[in-house]
């Protein structure tokens, strides 16, 4: 059906794209759809809406996802890189027009034209990001790489600070610091800074008291509700609890009709109380799964671009699953954080696949010729 | 060649460049020195290495793979953490109120028996509109106050009362509002079949049908609080039922006659008791006014309705003059043939003691005591003299507070600096106040051969009773006393309560009431005493009014004979036939066998 030897874009594409994760980001979709159909009702007939409001439009954002992941897996990693610039252009640009015409929600100003700008800045900025310590990671590289890679963070965190949203900014500042981390920061920085100050900051909090409740306070204020954050996080507890191995069968919740965002940031806990706790392990697994599998292709990727880039998305990905689980399972403090494809949210699925095709674009399998190939004239003699 | 040869060769090299000074140094590499050494490290240091990177995207995987264990470990334990519905199921099981024993009388009828009813309550957790709740939960139940039910479900814990032993339409109607969030759970209550009747001996529970007062105190303080406490979830069938001494239909006749009394004297306040001299069991008490059990708690506690035999203490007046007279011819220092010397007044100090009914002449002993001498009854107290007189007295159990199974009790009042003057008026009665089961007690360990037997309200044998009771007075003068309490029924001031066929002996009493620290000659406090029959001592029956008035038909006479005496009376014929005594037609020949050997005896 599809053939090897005639090289048709789409074959091409077929045989050099990496069928795990993309089978694994498959499924996940669709997983994402049959959570949703159990934590989204309640909320929708909460808000006054038709029961099936969030299942419907979540349905209508993944198949969106989808067409734009595969589309964006057929670029080039040279595209990749300009589609990338181009959209984090855009997104920065509107990041700064909700900061000064957006209409404050919950206490932040994130949305503008009804969308969430910084979603897509997240992507993009993991993009540019891994380009930026690849190129300073050559010896004799035309652009000064590493110091790029130093202002891109400060660049792109100091608007999200000023939304306020700290989340996304841990997220990124996360993923950017493991960046330079992978690309042979001399372990000085790491164990010297990274451990001093670490270390500092742990002393600070745990022996200083007004650290500590600063910090506490700035979590807190951040997050919106202090208390009302506490009775979430606490219910979504119960709900696990209330499941148990098995769960109580889909549509028998009963805490998911008290839970403020399930459909959200708590889906992970409606999935435990209606499928169990093995289905919350098995949706764990999954993404665990597409973590490894992502990490592991960046690790044999040749082009150190790809790799970054790919180690980055993926990084991306697997800390917001993390973050959103550890969360649900009261492993750390709440944080607005979504499931990437079971979660519902417009902006965040179409973020999601908007990283997640330029990752199967980068892990596709390329002859070590094939890479950069438009930049390089001379190829078929070097090759 | 292509950018990604450079490149590639970059990353290879990079090692090698790295060495290159060292080899150019080679020949002497002691000559090393430490600023070029520290160029080599800050060259280093401000340099990323690709050549790196794959092994440190292993390392990041490696931990990627340690959180996702970390969470799915997290998933497991919570797996094995108990489901939450069992904690819930323990917090409402002890809420829910527990099951008590029955408590029956005498004769096995029911007195106090729990019933199952529902009571509603809510997991605020779980309630998803607590206004809506609230609405639709004060719509069906009225009577519950919205705020605070608001304040309610709006507490952090897992479970909240939202109404206690609802009736069936209530339930129905709360189950039909479907609300998520809200139960119902079966709970014992409490219930009283006979209201008033023994009220104040049953004693109360609270909401949690724990006991707060009299017997239901009792019983909880005896190790049910205990057994509860423990988390022993005890029904009612496996409690052996508490039996008391009380006798309901007794009880039923006594508080009848006491409170259409009320009715007919206006007074204040009665109440009046059944003791059963030889055993010490309480046969029958009433106290009024008194409150249904099975009402509120709250009418229980108003202070018009205490237990005025136990908690409250009253000046006796001349009731006291019995136990005067025993001592002093327990003491030898009268017989029934002395005579007192009770003419004109007695004079102590500025103090003044007269006779209500003065006959201004020499007295024989049982003359004082059927006319009730206050003169004669002080001048043998200072016979006696005043140490013996109390000593005597806290023999009889008159200076200590009085234990009974109800944990309600009240100590005695009387003066902490005690002199001739104060024993001349304890002698009848005033200066001295008790609670009027205590003065009872005494009084049945004069009829009864002279046993000191405290009063209780369980079950008692003579022989347990006898077990360990001491011995205050001789047999002799307790069977001197009986004659006495006969006499005066005879022709004394008893005669109102000599119930034919019965034998009744009986003393009158009647104190003015203290107010605003003088005595009112109008305000009286009185009390009747009987003992059926005088020959063989059984029951002793105790009457109390406050503030009895007098009425056209007692020639407007207020005092103990008139009121209090009459209805013992009353109670004797009615409770007789109910307490198995058969009237007796023939009156025994010799009822007091010592005293005829005075030569005195009584007349028939």
């Amino acid at each position: 059906m599809v053939s090897r030897t005639h090289r048709s874009p789409f074959a091409d594409w077929w045989w050099t794209v990496d069928r795990w994760l993309l089978g694994g980001l498959g499924v996940l979709m669709v997983v994402g759809v049959v959570l949703t159909m159990a934590a989204s009702p309640p909320v929708a007939e909460r808000l006054g809406l038709s029961t099936f409001h969030f299942v419907h439009r979540q349905v209508l954002f993944l198949g969106l996802s989808a067409v734009l992941l595969i589309v964006t897996s057929f670029l080039s990693p040279r595209h990749v890189r300009r589609a990338a610039l181009l959209a984090f252009l855009i997104g920065m640009a509107l990041v700064a027009a909700g900061l000064l015409f957006g209409q404050e929600v919950k206490g932040s100003r994130r949305w503008i034209l009804g969308i969430q700008p910084s979603e897509f800045v997240k992507p993009c900025f993991v993009v540019l990001a891994a380009w930026a310590f690849a190129e300073g990671g050559r010896r004799r590289g035309e652009v000064p790489g590493n110091v790029l890679a130093l202002l891109l963070l400060p660049a792109t965190i100091v608007p999200l600070i000023l939304q306020p949203d700290f989340g996304q900014t841990m997220l990124i500042s996360l993923v950017w610091a493991t960046l330079f981390f992978m690309a042979g920061l001399h372990w000085f920085w790491v164990a010297g800074i990274g451990g001093v100050g670490a270390v500092g900051a742990l002393l600070a909090y745990e022996l200083v008291p007004h650290v500590r409740a600063r910090i506490l306070q700035f979590i807190d204020s951040v997050n919106g509700t202090g208390t009302g954050d506490r009775f979430q996080v606490d219910t979504a507890l119960d709900s696990i609890v209330a499941g148990g191995w098995f769960g109580k069968g889909p549509g028998e919740g009963t805490l998911k009709r008290v839970l403020p965002d399930a459909h959200t940031d708590f889906t992970f806990a409606v999935t435990g109380e209606e499928f169990g706790i093995l289905a919350c392990i098995g949706v764990m697994l999954l993404f665990g799964f597409i973590v490894l599998r992502g990490l592991l292709l960046s690790a044999r990727n040749e082009d150190p671009f790809c790799r970054f880039t790919a180690a980055g998305l993926v990084m991306l990905f697997g800390l917001q699953s993390l973050i959103n689980m550890a969360v649900n399972l009261q492993l750390m403090p709440a944080k607005g954080m979504t499931l990437p494809f079971i979660s519902y949210g417009g902006s965040s699925v179409i973020s999601l696949a908007l990283g997640m095709g330029f990752l199967v674009a980068v892990t596709r399998k390329r002859p070590r010729a094939a890479l950069d190939a438009p930049l390089a004239p001379a190829q078929a003699a070097s090759a | 060649m292509s950018s990604q040869a450079i490149h590639d060769d970059s990353t290879a090299a990079a090692p090698d460049v790295a060495r290159v000074p060292s080899q150019i140094g080679e020949p002497a590499p002691r000559r090393r020195s430490l600023p070029r050494l520290l160029g080599a490290f800050l060259r280093d240091v401000f340099r990323t290495r690709l050549d790196k990177s794959r092994a440190r995207i292993r390392v990041v995987a490696f931990g990627f793979a340690a959180i996702y264990c970390v969470v799915g470990g997290r998933l497991i334990q919570l797996g094995m953490r108990p489901d939450t519905p069992d904690t819930f199921k323990h917090v409402a099981a002890e809420a829910a109120a527990a099951a008590r024993p029955d408590i029956i009388d005498r004769n096995g009828e029911i007195l106090a028996t729990d019933i199952r009813v529902m009571s509603i309550f809510a997991e605020p957790k779980r309630i998803i509109d607590k206004d809506e709740a609230v609405e639709l939960l004060t719509a069906v139940l009225p009577d519950v106050n919205a705020r605070e039910l608001r304040d309610r479900l709006s507490s952090r814990k897992g479970f909240a009362w939202v109404k206690r032993g609802v009736t069936p339409k209530e339930q129905e109607e709360v189950f039909r509002l479907g609300l998520p969030g809200v139960g119902f759970l079966p709970e014992d209550k409490r219930v009283y079949p006979n209201g008033p009747i023994a009220a104040h001996v049953l004693g109360l529970t609270n909401v949690d049908n724990a006991g707060i007062a009299g017997i239901e105190k009792y019983i909880d303080d005896q190790g049910l609080g205990a057994l509860h406490g423990a988390g022993f979830n005890l029904s009612a069938a496996d409690m052996k039922p508490v039996r008391l001494s009380l006798d309901l239909k007794v009880t039923y006749a006594l508080r009848d006659e006491l409170l259409q009394g009320i009715a007919k004297y206006k007074a204040n306040a009665a109440a009046g008791a059944i003791l059963d001299v030889n055993t010490g069991e309480v046969i029958a008490l009433a106290s009024l006014p008194d409150y249904d059990p099975n009402t509120a708690a709250a009418e229980a506690l108003d202070k018009d309705h205490i237990n005025r035999l136990t908690v409250g203490v009253y000046e006796m007046g001349s009731t006291f003059k019995a136990i005067s007279l025993a001592m002093a011819l327990d003491s030898n220092k009268v017989t029934l043939n002395s005579r007192i010397d009770a003419r004109g007044t007695l004079r102590y100090g500025r103090f003044t003691i007269h006779d209500y009914e003065a006959k201004s002449r020499v007295l024989t002993v049982p003359e004082v005591f059927t006319f009730s001498s206050n003169i004669g009854a002080a001048r043998m107290a200072l016979m006696v003299g005043v140490e013996a007189h109390k000593a005597f007295l806290r023999k009889m159990g008159q200076l200590d507070r009085m234990r009974t199974e109800l944990p309600e009790s009240a100590e005695p009042l009387y003066p902490r600096n005690w002199g001739e003057l104060n024993t001349m008026t304890i002698a009848f009665g005033h200066g001295i106040a008790v609670a009027p089961l205590q003065a009872a007690m005494a009084v049945g360990a004069l009829m009864n051969g002279g046993l000191m037997i405290n009063p209780t309200f369980l079950p008692r044998t003579a022989e347990e009773a006898r077990a360990n009771a001491p011995r205050v007075i001789r047999a002799e003068t307790s069977e001197e006393m009986r004659y006495l309490m006969r006499l005066n029924a005879e022709k004394g001031t008893a005669q109102k309560a000599n119930i034919p066929g019965y034998f009744v002996g009986g003393k009158t009493g009647t104190a003015e009431k203290v107010m605003f620290g003088h005595y009112q000659r109008h305000k009286l406090f009185t009390t009747f005493m009987a003992i059926v029959p005088a020959d063989k001592p059984r029951y002793l029956f105790l009457t109390t009014y406050d503030e009895p008035k007098g009425l056209p038909e007692t020639g407007g006479f207020a005092t103990a004979a008139w009121n209090s005496g009459v209805v013992t009376g009353k109670i004797i014929e009615r409770v007789g036939p109910l307490l198995g005594m058969a009237p007796r037609i023939d009156l025994p020949e010799q009822p007091f066998p010592l005293v005829a050997k005075l030569g005195i005896g009584i007349t028939r």
